[in-house]
């Protein structure tokens, strides 16, 4: 595998794809649709990133209002594959109607899992969670689930049928990175055939870089990018930090050592004797 | 078609106590003005398909759902 020069970002040579749920996606950055300030800037965030797979949601609409058409004609513009979330949901139940209601109105059957246990941390329910996504994959959904590094919960998802599993990095819109490199580290090695996407607390590209570098599958985030001062600029510098880390953990990332090792041959210093007697 | 011969009772629409005088979930629909706008839908925490919306018929007290896409997160 080479990475060419001219490889600088999102859908090209040199990275293999992504598959979630026998999706191939050149892309390994998923973006949000919230937070942007205006439709047009999140429309030049997405193709200045090259996504291929966003996240949207379900809300109530007003009597007489369009706003859930004029959003769906903005999203088909964008020619990319949804992801429905069911954000908000805190019960299990909930989220199943939320979800029931997604795939009808989105035509997918693909749905961002969410079942939150507490509005100040949003950290998933896992309990919820696993209920949920039992439930949902018994009735052919195709259940991408907001979870914890949690390994016991993380077998009760993929036992369930999730073929994918999204462990957050932080709080959802605290930026604050990985907060648990360690946890995130051991799930990636007790799943190694499974596809994992960190999913929150994503605040800046070289978070989404050690996520990658970690080998993780992909990133998910919406914020870092939505609120930027420059969101465009930023989805393409996150794009090009996502797909470095991504080809530099293909390519094979030295292990850590705690001694020094001199990079320059040894053999041949001027003024370096060697021993006579060794 | 035949709401006006109900006579008019009180249910939740979006969480807003909404009186009406339709007996399906289809005339609410029609009532509120949703028109041509695609919209999902849930009575009392439960999906409604919209294949059954015409056959899903309405009691005082029913919580309905219209919800319809979204940004997110």
């Amino acid at each position: 595998m080479t990475i060419r020069h001219s490889d600088l970002t999102g859908s090209k040579p040199g990275l293999n794809p992504l598959t979630l749920y026998g999706v191939e996606l050149s892309s390994r950055m998923l973006l949000g649709t919230a937070r942007y300030p205006s439709p047009q800037i999140m429309a030049d965030a997405v193709a200045a990133a090259k996504c291929e797979l966003v996240t949207v949601s379900l809300r109530r609409e007003q009597a007489r209002g369009q706003v859930g058409n004029r959003f769906l004609e903005l999203i088909m513009d964008l020619d990319v594959r949804v992801l429905p979330n069911t954000a908000g949901c805190n019960t299990a139940r909930d989220a199943i109607t939320t979800a029931q209601m997604a795939r009808e109105l989105f035509d997918s059957d693909w749905i961002k899992l969410e079942v939150i246990a507490n509005d100040d941390t949003l950290q998933p329910d896992l309990f919820g969670l696993v209920e949920a996504a039992e439930v949902l994959a018994r009735d052919g959904f195709k259940v991408f689930p907001y979870t914890t590094e949690d390994l016991g919960a993380a077998e009760r998802l993929v036992a369930a049928g999730c073929e994918v599993l999204m462990p957050w990095g932080a709080p959802i819109g605290t930026g604050q990175g990985l907060n648990n490199r360690a946890a995130l580290k051991a799930m990636r090695a007790y799943f190694p055939d499974t596809p994992l996407v960190v999913d929150a607390g994503i605040g800046a590209p070289s978070h989404a870089a050690a996520a990658m570098e970690l080998g993780f599958d992909a990133v998910l985030l919406n914020t870092a990018i939505a609120k930027a001062g420059d969101p465009v600029t930023m989805a393409r510098s996150f794009a090009e930090a996502i797909h470095a880390a991504r080809a530099a953990y293909e390519s094979g990332l030295m292990a850590p050592r705690d001694m020094a090792t001199p990079s320059t041959p040894v053999f041949g210093t001027p003024f370096v004797d060697e021993d006579p007697t060794s | 078609m035949g709401q006006s011969i109900h006579s008019a009772f009180k249910i939740l629409v979006n969480g807003m106590m909404t009186e009406t005088t339709a007996s399906t979930l289809q005339a609410l629909l029609a009532e509120q003005g949703y028109g041509d706008t695609r919209v999902a839908t849930a009575r009392n925490g439960t999906f409604v398909p919209s294949r059954v919306r015409e056959e899903t018929t309405l009691k005082p007290g029913d919580s309905i759902e219209v919800v319809s896409a979204r940004q997110g997160g």
